[in-house]
């Protein structure tokens, strides 16, 4: 329930600061709140007031254009203030328009917006842990066309050959990319299949369902013998019916009118998810 | 101080040993393989510290990528293999995942310059030193033999910070520089002195311009060496002094004229002290396969051709009205 709220308040946050900066991607933001709220609200080990906890669970941003969801869950987790979020892409923010490092934003791991890096972190970070005696979890975050990029491959080799079970990728499958479907750009089918052959252990979920979505993070984390791949099914555009599934709005922000359109249309998305999951209960 | 050669070694032999008397020197140290080890001369250390060393195959864009990942893990890594894969192949990872979250990664690049020989073009790393100077932050170390490459390797990984490319080649060369020869990163070498003009030199052809100078010194041409085995942070007061007091300045390199260190010393020389300079190097074409000896005279990078080269110059240069 909680969850839902959250997730929502994230969305919301996710279309004020686009409407702010006036550029950005929407689509795959929206898409992937929930497994943001998921992940920062019940999933990692984090403390927001201790930002460089040598323990704390690594989160790497491998999609680096989807940096507005990741923005608006760290502020709403407490990492810095809300306001900052209204100073997305302008000059001289530390919200750069993909994450970076060295603006030293409380909860950024590592740089990213070149694709097809982040697995590969996630790898060295994996090892170093293990060197070090250390078992926190790291998530490395990912979209689908993203892993049109051949060091993904490299990667998913190095991460099962080492056994770095501490690593649990996570896919966000929406089936879009700037220029149209995945697979008509470059298909990626069957997915499923290739991690599995890669030696990953495989999870799927629908990626708007918090119970199902924790489900995968928990299999995955007790998985000694192989890093976990999550598959999770997701909607670009998620809460905002009139552009869902739209790749149009991968790249593209709203301007004000469609701001307000859009915020409306977030709030009544929320109240149908909250009567069906009362349902449900 | 006249050098000798105390017997031929490669670079890349130094830069192993480098390696290895780092990790004995610092347990956070760690090395990273794609596949050719043994030619890199990263197998020393991977005999000895198994549990250091990550086998990551054949897929150097991601050997760069866990590189960052570890340094971010607090290691310091060390990722090698041939320039041109180390460098080149890997040049947007290192941009990212490396320079841009401005990590202490190591990046060895083995088998640089024509000197490879036979292997041909492909091996043949002529342009690595113009790419990864052009990179925020990247300090680029080229030593002038085993030794050097043995103390600069050591300091990259011990002593310095960001990320570092240092650059070896495969042929034995002569060792000359000795354990006496204070080494610091940043810190050019005037290995001879001399006021006529100036030999900028890197790497392997360290040796052949301190040859060209005893050369051009039968000639009545005393010829200064400087051995920039720190091509970036560069010294800017050694080449500004060199401009100032010999006038002349010839920059020797096996690697492309484009962007290299002839281009890193004429940055500075145009804005400070605008002198004549002959640029020397591979004119911006691919090498072929051959005996090293045979390449490095087709790009006339011998001692007697750059003396012969060089000594024209300057004379075209001081008959000029
Ligand atoms: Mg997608």
């Amino acid at each position: 329930m909680d969850l839902i709220k959250t997730s929502y308040y994230i969305r919301g946050l996710i279309i004020k600061m686009l409407a702010s900066a006036g550029s950005g991607h929407t689509g795959g933001s929206l898409g992937l709140a929930d497994v943001f709220t998921s992940l920062y609200f019940n999933t990692i080990n984090h403390n927001p007031d201790n930002p460089g906890d040598p323990l704390r669970d690594r989160v790497i941003l491998s999609a680096g254009h989807v940096a507005p969801v990741l923005y608006a869950t760290l502020s709403a987790a407490g990492y810095f203030d809300v306001s900052e979020l209204f100073t997305l892409r302008k000059f001289g923010s530390r919200l750069q328009g993909h994450p970076a490092r060295d603006k030293r934003l409380p909860g950024i791991e590592t740089s990213s917006g070149s694709l097809g890096q982040g697995l590969s972190i996630a790898v060295g970070m994996a090892l170093a842990a293990r060197l070090n005696n250390q078992n926190f979890r790291i998530y490395s975050i990912h979209g689908d066309g993203e892993l049109q990029e051949g060091q993904i491959w490299e990667a998913a080799m190095s991460a099962a050959h080492y056994k770095l079970s501490a690593i649990t990728a996570i896919v966000d499958c929406n089936g879009l990319q700037i220029d149209g479907p995945v697979d008509r750009v470059m298909n990626l089918s069957p997915l499923r299949d290739k991690w599995a052959s890669f030696g990953w252990n495989v999870l799927e979920c629908d990626g708007h369902n918090h119970n199902e979505i924790q489900a995968c993070f928990k299999l995955a984390s007790q998985n000694t013998e192989a890093p976990s791949v999550v598959l999770a099914h997701t909607k670009m555009g998620k809460g905002v019916y009139t552009i869902e599934n739209d790749n149009r709005w991968h790249g593209k922000a709203p301007n004000p009118e469609e701001a307000t359109e859009f915020l409306c249309q977030l709030n009544e998305s929320l109240k149908i998810e909250l009567s069906k999951n009362q349902e449900k209960s | 101080m006249i050098y000798r050669n105390k017997g031929s070694r490669s670079t890349r032999a130094g830069f192993g040993e480098g390696l290895l008397e780092s990790g004995i020197l610092s347990g956070e140290v760690v090395a990273l393989g794609a596949d050719i080890t043994a030619s890199t001369g990263v197998n020393l250390f991977a005999t000895q510290y198994p549990g250091r060393f990550f086998s990551l195959g054949i897929a150097e864009q991601n050997g760069a990528g866990v590189a960052a990942g570890l340094a971010l893990g607090g290691k310091i890594p060390v990722f090698t293999t041939y320039a041109v894969f180390s460098a080149m192949r890997t040049l947007d990872q290192i941009r990212v995942s490396v320079c841009y979250n401005n990590l202490h990664v190591v990046i060895g690049g083995a088998h640089a310059g024509i000197s490879v020989g036979p292997d041909g073009a492909t091996h043949q790393a002529l342009e690595d030193i113009a790419v990864m100077r052009s990179l925020p932050g990247m300090s680029v170390f080229s030593p002038c033999d085993a030794t050097q490459a043995r103390i600069l390797t050591r300091m990259a990984i011990l002593d310095c910070s960001g990320p570092v490319y240092i650059r070896f080649g495969r042929e034995a060369v002569p060792d000359f520089t000795g354990e006496e020869l204070e080494t610091v990163p940043g810190k050019a070498q005037i290995l001879r002195p001399g006021n006529h003009l100036t030999l900028i030199s890197t790497g392997h052809m360290v040796w052949e311009a301190l040859g060209a100078a005893a050369i051009l010194a039968r000639s009545g041409i005393n010829a200064r060496v400087i051995n920039i085995h720190t091509i970036k942070p560069i010294d800017r007061m050694a080449i500004i002094e060199a401009a100032q007091e010999t006038g002349f300045l010839a920059t020797i390199e096996e690697h492309q004229v484009e962007g290299g260190l002839g281009s890193a010393v004429a940055e500075i020389v145009v804005s400070e002290v605008p002198v004549r300079m002959e640029m020397i190097g591979i004119p911006g074409c691919f090498g072929e396969s051959g005996q090293p000896a045979e390449l490095l005279g087709k790009f006339g990078l011998t001692s007697t051709q750059l003396a012969v080269r060089i000594e024209r110059a300057f004379r075209d240069r001081e008959n000029q009205p």
